[in-house]
This record gives C-alpha cells, sequence and structure tokens, in this order.
C-alpha cells in the first residue's frame, strides 16, 4: 500500500486509487467535472489539477496513480491559480445563462465558479453557440452550456450499454451528439440528467416548471418494479414535481430507471379523488358512509364463501394485511396476491425470492436466465449484470426468447423442454453450470405465470439441487418479481386459504356466479372482462381497468402519499413515506379496509397504523427489520408435473406501460409510442 | 450536422481482400486499429467522400458501434463527409507558405476554377480548400491534390496544373520550378563545395 504525502499529512491508500480518491479518503474536496465515482476515467476537464513535488506542471489528480513517496499539495498559490485559469476556460464558450436554467442551484459549475471563478469575465469575444439535439422525450439538450466532460458519453457506454452517444468534430467545433438524430435507446437515459455537471441536459418533463429551493425534499423508495429502488421524491405544494435517485449500494447504486423517474405525472392525471357507487348501470360520486355501507351490505348479503379478494401489483403490505385479517374474519379463503396467475410456492420463503441479491450478482461467474427479459422487468438487474459482464469472465445463458441485454447472452433454448433437459441432466449446459463457483439462475415471471408454473418451478428447484446452485454461503436461485406489492403480499400470506380459490378460479367463479363479490385492491392487470354480474369493490388509486368495472369505487393513496411497507424481489422490507396528501377525499389504504370492518360489523383490532404494524410484525418477524435481505432457509418447492411446451415469453410486453400510475402518465405515453410502437418485434427486447 | 443520405455501401471484393489484408497487420483482439486506413478505403471507393453508409459498413467490418466510427471520421479533416469534385485541391495557407506567397496560388486557383474556399466547380471537377500546415515548408507554397504535393508554386504554375488537370492530364507532381526536390534552389551545395 503506497504512503503519500497531501499538505503535509501521511496518507496510506490502496495500490490502483488515484490521488483525486486519496485526497478524498482524508477529507480534502478536489473540484472536478468529469471525474465519476462510477465512470471510467477520462481526465479532460483539468479542474482536479494539484501540485506533485518533481512535476514541472500541476497535474489532475483523478487521473493520477498514487505511487509511493509523492508529494502533493492542493492549498498553493499555484493550484489555485491553475484552476482558476482551468475555469476562465471552461466558462468563455458557457452562456452564463443560470436565471434561466433549470440546472442553476444545483449545478456543480456554478458552485465551483463561485469557489475557484473569478468575478468578471475578461473574455469579449464572440461566444460560440451550439444546436440542440434531440435526445427523445426524456432529457432535454441545452448543448451551448456543455462544457465536454462526457461524462454521458461514459454513462451511455458503460452502464447503459448502448453506444449511441459520442464526441462529433474537434476542437473549437467538438459536439456531444448521437451524428444521426434519434433518441437514446435505454431505459436508464435519465440518469445522464443527474450526471450532467451543468445543465446541458435536463429532464424534459421538470422543464422549467418548478426553481430546487421551492422543493421539498422525501426520502423513499419506488414502486414501479420489485427492486424498491431508493428515491428521493421532490415536491412542491401538494404536487410531486420530479424523482431522484438516493445511493443504495445493495439495490439501485446511484441509479434509477426512467420508468422510476418519468412515471410521476401519472400521480396527477385519472386519479380517484372521492368514493363513487354504481347507480343505474352508472357510477356516481358517492360519499364514503354511502359508498362503504353499500360495500358493506354487498358483503354481508353475500357471505364469506362467495367473496373473494384479488390484490394488485402496488399494494402494500398494510393494507393486505388489514384485508387478509378481515376476510379471515368473514371465514372467507379466497384471497390471492397473485394476479398474473404465477404459480409461486407461498410456503417456502427461498423459493420465491431473489435469494443471490442484485448487489450479490456482482460475485457470480454464470447466470441462467430462465422465461425473463430483467431489461424491461428490472432495469438496474439488468444494469448489475452488464457491470459484472464488464469486470469479464462471466457467463450469461438463457432459455427464452431472444434478448438484446447490452452484453452477449447465450441462447439456450426458448421453453420447458432444455429447461426439462438440463434439469433431467442430459443437456451440456449443465456441466457449465456445475463447473461454475457461484452460479447463479433467475427464473422470471414469464416462466411461472402459466398453467405449468409449478412444474416449471419443480424443474427449476432441481437443477438448483443438481447443478449445486445453493451452496456454503451462496444461494444462486433467484426469482425475479416485477410488481411490487408480491413479495409482500406472500410473506403475509395473501394466498388461498384452506379451500380458497386462486384468481383464475376467481374469475371462473364470478363468470359463473358462484363468487358473487370481488374486492380488488388496486387490481387492474386482471381480465376485468370475467368478472361477469360479480358485485366488484374497487380500492385503488387511478381510474383503470379496475375501477371501470367497478360497482362501488373507495378512493386510496398512491405510493407517495402514504407511509407503507413494501418488501422487494430479493425480501427486503423497505418504508415509503408520505411526500404530499392523497388527493380529495382520498385516504390511506389501510385506513379504508379498517373503516370498511366497522360498517359490516367485524372491527379489526387496530386503531392507528403503529398497531397495524406491530400486528404484523408480531406475525412475521422478518418483516420488522428494515432495509436488510437476510435470505430463507432452503427446502423444496413445486410440484413435478408436466409441462406445456410452449415457449417462454416475458410478461412485460411494454416496458413504459405496466400499472395504473404508468397509464396515467404522458411521459410514458409518449416513450411507449416512440420506443415500443416503432421498435417492437425488432429489438428483441420485445418478448 | 448529419451527412447527406446516399445509396448503400459496401466494399468491392477487391477492397474486401485489401481490408482484410489490413485488418491482419494488427493483433488478434485489436481489428479496430483498422478503423483509419479502412475509412480511406471506403473513401477512395466512393469517389472521395464517406457517406454514412460507408461509415456503418466499415463499422460493421470491425465489429465497432456506429457512433465510433462517426467519432473518428469527424474528427479527421481529411475524412470528407459530403460529396467532393474528383479533384481536391487543397492549399496550404499556414505562416511559411503565406511568406513564400499562398496568397496569389489561392487567388489563382479561385479565378481559374470560379469557386470560393469550400466550394465545387458546376462541373463537380474541383473542389477548392484552404488547409493548414502540410509539413512541406520547405517547399513553400504548397497545395495537395489527390495523392501528390505540388510544391514551389505561383499563381502561373497553379493555373497550368489546373489546366492540365482539367484537360484530363497528369501534370508532374514535386517541385514547379528548376529544383530537385527539397535541395537548394541556387544549386548543389554540399560540405564539400563550402
Amino acid at each position: 500500500m503506497p504512503k503519500l504525502t497531501i499538505n503535509g499529512t501521511e496518507v496510506t491508500v490502496d495500490a490502483g486509487k488515484t490521488v483525486l480518491q486519496a485526497c478524498e479518503q482524508i477529507g480534502i474536496e478536489i473540484p472536478r467535472f468529469c471525474y465519476h465515482d462510477r465512470l471510467q476515467i477520462a481526465g479532460n476537464c483539468r479542474m482536479c489539477l494539484v501540485e506533485m513535488e518533481k512535476s514541472p506542471k500541476p497535474i489532475a489528480s483523478c487521473a493520477m496513480p498514487v505511487n509511493e513517496g509523492m508529494v502533493i499539495r492542493t492549498n498553493t498559490a499555484k493550484v489555485k491559480k491553475a484552476r482558476n485559469g482551468v475555469m476562465e476556460f471552461l466558462l468563455i464558450n458557457h452562456p452564463l445563462d443560470c436565471p434561466i436554467c433549470d440546472q442553476g442551484g444545483e449545478c456543480d459549475l456554478q458552485d465551483q465558479a463561485m469557489a475557484y471563478g473569478l468575478d468578471r469575465s475578461r473574455y469579449t469575444e464572440h461566444k460560440r453557440a451550439v444546436p440542440d439535439k434531440d435526445l427523445g422525450p426524456l432529457v432535454e439538450t441545452h448543448m451551448t452550456r456543455c462544457i465536454h466532460c462526457t461524462r454521458c458519453i461514459r454513462f451511455a457506454t458503460d452502464i447503459a450499454g448502448v453506444e449511441e452517444l459520442g464526441t462529433m468534430g474537434r476542437g473549437e467545433h467538438m459536439e456531444i451528439g448521437t451524428y444521426v438524430e434519434k433518441a437514446l435507446t435505454s431505459e436508464l437515459s435519465g440518469n445522464m440528467i443527474d450526471l450532467c455537471p451543468v445543465g446541458a441536459l435536463n429532464s424534459k418533463p421538470y422543464a422549467y416548471t418548478a426553481r430546487t429551493w421551492e422543493l421539498v425534499r422525501t426520502e423513499t423508495i419506488d414502486v414501479h418494479d420489485a427492486l424498491g429502488s431508493n428515491i428521493n421524491v421532490n415536491a412542491r405544494g401538494r404536487e410531486v414535481m420530479r424523482v431522484l435517485p438516493r445511493l443504495n449500494e445493495d439495490i439501485n447504486e446511484e441509479w434509477i430507471s426512467d420508468k422510476t423517474r418519468f412515471a410521476y405525472d401519472g400521480l396527477r392525471r385519472g386519479r380517484l379523488d372521492q368514493p363513487y357507487v354504481r347507480k343505474n348501470g352508472k357510477l356516481a360520486p358517492a360519499t364514503w358512509k354511502e359508498a362503504l355501507s353499500a360495500t358493506a351490505g354487498a358483503i354481508t348479503g353475500a357471505g364469506g364463501g362467495s367473496i373473494a379478494a384479488i390484490a394488485g401489483d402496488l399494494a402494500c403490505v398494510e393494507s393486505m394485511t388489514a384485508l387478509k385479517d378481515l376476510f379471515d374474519q368473514l371465514g372467507s379463503p379466497h384471497r390471492d396476491c397473485r394476479q398474473d396467475g404465477a404459480q409461486l410456492d407461498p410456503s417456502v420463503r427461498a423459493g420465491y425470492l431473489f435469494n443471490t441479491t442484485i448487489a450479490g450478482i456482482e460475485e457470480s461467474d454464470v447466470c441462467l436466465l430462465i422465461g425473463t427479459n430483467p431489461r424491461w422487468e428490472a432495469a438496474l438487474v439488468n444494469a448489475r449484470l452488464r457491470k459484472r459482464y464488464l469486470r469479464g469472465g462471466f457467463r450469461v445463458f438463457s432459455i427464452g426468447p431472444r434478448l438484446d441485454l447490452t452484453f452477449p447472452v447465450e441462447t439456450l433454448g426458448a421453453g420447458p423442454e432444455t429447461l426439462e433437459a438440463i434439469a433431467a441432466g442430459g443437456h451440456p449446459f449443465v456441466e457449465t453450470l456445475s463447473a461454475a463457483k457461484r452460479p447463479m439462475m433467475i427464473l422470471g415471471q414469464g416462466a411461472l405465470a402459466r398453467a405449468d408454473g409449478s412444474a416449471i418451478l419443480a424443474a427449476a428447484w432441481r437443477i438448483a439441487v443438481t447443478c449445486r446452485l445453493v451452496r456454503d454461503g451462496w444461494n444462486g436461485f433467484n426469482v425475479l418479481h416485477i410488481a411490487a406489492a408480491r413479495v409482500g403480499g406472500l410473506d403475509i400470506g395473501f394466498v388461498p386459504g384452506k379451500g380458497g380459490l386462486d384468481v383464475s378460479g376467481m374469475l371462473d367463479g364470478a363468470s359463473s356466479g358462484k363468487t358473487q363479490v370481488v374486492y380488488l385492491l388496486g387490481a387492474d392487470e386482471i381480465d376485468v372482462r370475467r368478472l361477469g354480474s360479480a358485485f366488484v369493490i374497487y380500492q385503488g388509486h387511478h381510474g383503470d381497468a379496475g375501477a371501470n368495472r367497478a360497482d362501488v369505487i373507495l378512493p386510496g393513496a398512491a405510493y407517495t402519499e402514504k407511509s407503507a411497507l413494501y418488501v422487494n424481489t430479493e425480501g427486503r422490507v423497505q418504508q415509503t413515506k408520505r411526500v404530499v396528501f392523497p388527493p380529495g377525499e382520498a385516504r390511506e389504504d389501510w385506513s379504508i379496509v379498517r373503516a370498511l370492518s366497522e360498517a359490516i360489523g367485524a372491527r379489526l383490532p387496530y386503531d392507528n397504523l403503529a398497531e397495524l404494524r406491530q400486528r404484523i410484525e408480531r406475525a412475521h418477524p422478518h418483516l420488522a427489520e428494515r432495509g436488510v435481505a437476510p435470505g430463507a432457509p432452503w427446502s423444496s418447492f413445486g410440484h413435478e408435473g408436466r409441462m406445456d411446451q410452449a415457449p417462454f415469453r416475458s410478461p412485460i410486453d411494454d416496458f413504459y406501460m405496466t400499472n395504473a400510475i404508468c397509464r396515467a402518465s404522458e411521459t410514458m405515453a409518449a416513450c411507449s409510442a416512440l420506443y415500443v410502437g416503432s421498435t417492437a418485434g425488432k429489438t428483441g427486447t420485445h418478448g | 450536422m448529419s451527412a447527406p443520405a446516399a445509396a448503400p455501401f459496401a466494399f468491392t471484393p477487391a477492397n474486401v481482400e485489401q481490408a482484410n489484408a489490413i485488418v491482419a497487420k494488427y493483433p488478434q483482439g485489436k481489428q479496430q486499429s483498422a478503423l483509419l486506413p479502412l475509412l480511406d478505403l471506403a473513401q477512395r471507393q466512393n469517389d472521395g467522400w464517406l457517406p454514412r453508409a460507408a461509415m456503418d459498413h466499415v463499422a460493421a467490418f470491425l465489429g465497432l458501434a456506429p457512433i465510433r466510427v462517426y467519432e473518428v471520421a469527424t474528427f479527421y479533416t481529411m475524412y470528407n463527409l459530403r460529396p467532393i469534385g474528383r479533384h481536391h485541391v487543397q492549399v496550404c495557407t499556414t505562416t511559411p507558405c503565406w511568406l513564400r506567397g499562398s496568397d496569389q496560388v489561392l487567388d489563382a486557383c479561385k479565378k481559374r476554377l470560379g469557386v470560393d474556399v469550400g466550394e465545387t466547380t458546376p462541373d463537380g471537377k474541383f473542389t477548392l480548400s484552404e488547409v493548414e500546415c502540410l509539413a512541406a515548408c520547405v517547399n513553400a507554397p504548397v497545395a495537395w491534390i489527390g495523392d501528390d504535393f505540388y510544391e514551389d508554386i505561383d499563381g502561373a504554375s497553379m493555373t497550368r496544373i489546373l489546366d492540365d488537370l482539367a484537360a484530363g492530364k497528369q501534370p508532374k507532381p514535386g517541385p514547379q520550378v528548376k529544383r530537385q526536390t527539397s535541395a537548394p534552389v541556387s544549386g548543389a551545395k554540399t560540405l564539400k563545395d563550402a
């Protein structure tokens, strides 16, 4: 470990670190624009100049590896003068339009110009102007502001894995662009906005809507996929203005997907802001009292055996627990949280978790994807797989549709026959998987949400056992969920009780008239036409498919409007926080169920959120610990059976349209029309 | 700044052979090093300029993302991204050539061709460009046409060269005055003479 002296202080750092990192280690801040922890080093902005003994000129500390006996100075007059000069050059062509720039107030250039810049410009010649580029509906460009740090290029090339951005021309005429005008085809493109140290890349939907200092920031989590990415929701008054990522090395590092970032405008549109009751075939506005008594009447009229409940993809643990408790009291075993019909085995927790953990992907050396397209189902899992691939010595195989995941994937087959061959041990891939040091398997909902899902789960279990995916300190068996609610629902047992019907059974029952009342807890992704003549109660926040069919609508709160628990695909329990209040008459979901229980006369035994959480933690102690993924004991799951030979397909046909919030979002609609509408069936990412 | 659209492009069989020979000069896994010569080959095949189709073809040939090829092609001024005349007349106007009369050379070109710098004659035969130092200062002023340098030129000799090219003749490259390559103009001077 080299030892060096920085400003007279001796410091020992790991070999291979840079001078800039060594300075950071002892708390010396070095100004920078192009350097970023997670990107490759470029060394082109020159802002991080420091003095090094025996070097005739200042060195770029971000690109200089540490060496034994180096003597570095960061606080001399020479360093200050050098940085002053660099800043003056950077500002030569910068428009200094901070008052109308969205980056103003959170701009690296603005901040560092305060610290290292001159108080006036000596430049009197013409400034250059650069035409703006059209990078699609998410990223707005003001290329005249660009200082050519190339962070966006490095992000696109390395992390997003789409080589589409580059530097065109040279010298005075250099521009960042795509050469051929096109929208960025990445699910992570929004992160470039965060990376851009100036106002060159801005958020298009957020453009000119707020200034950063007006915003109230709330740290919460995302529910658009099953990862529970950590986010910071910025609101002004009663409106969510934007969504930014928050650092969590275990889940999303410092990135978020474009859906997480840009679907927030869906929170303002198509909202259910008051109760409705269907009268003479038409939904009519009603008071809470009317809506609850109509609901209570229908439920008590039908009786325990003929009422059923389906929890949707965005339901929180609290509301599902309350609804389950209510159904238990009413004597109905018919409840299910797997609205896509996934044949998951709720009795073995390890059988439905992403056991390796997302960060654990980085230790793996062979990965088998079964019926999943991680790029669309969990964009940040795909980013981790790519990160692992870039380090080398990592092979990815797939059973399912051909995929463009931004790294090479070897397709072994299309469907269950290949899976069966591997499970039976006759396939040459068995050797590859068994010989791997840290093999992993990712089982997607595309393989499980089908009639033979249980048999497929059993075959996957057999592969996990024969190829020793589970060994000391390593569990390579993973189920990748796409719904934020799913693991929480399975954890608390929101699945059919003894003799209970699953989702397809309930829909059959509703069609035939056997199931008289169906309670949809935010369930929109079911075939509502099969609800027949059943009395449908919809509790949720958006006027989507479920609300359209409903006889009573109980308006609930979206994920930014309540404090609620979600369990991510790794089994990590996290909590959302209330950023804004639910609109109009809408209420937090658990309290709606609690109020309904009172109307029915089967009062639930908790009066506030704290008591409900105590009840959850008592019944399911593993939900008491927040933010960790301790895993679960391994045992056998799935039921051997005949497998249908139909090929696997990803459950997501359109990355931008997966839940009621996205479907209400204009930004997501624009993305869907641009990316999915025009590229369907061409890129291979389309299931 | 995207290039004009053009017909599809592919290397001719002879050029494929040559391209493979160029790629083979580089170690296994470093094929992208052949990018510069391959772009030159493509440009020669395509009447002196590189349409997007040609850049895409080279990208596919080397297994590179197209953007990496666009970056290189836009960086170097010797790749022409727009159609160009049959003869590309590049007159050096950097200090040594300028001191030796490059202004007269450039004026002669403008007069003879009837176009300004950066323009192509209506018949498509000539494109006139002004370039920076061609590294032949010892024979200044210099003009570069096709693969040849024309050295020690003045207005009259430049006009003659252009006349010859227009007539389909190949003017003699090198010094246009009585001089052997870069040897002194005033006759042989060696250490022996001194």
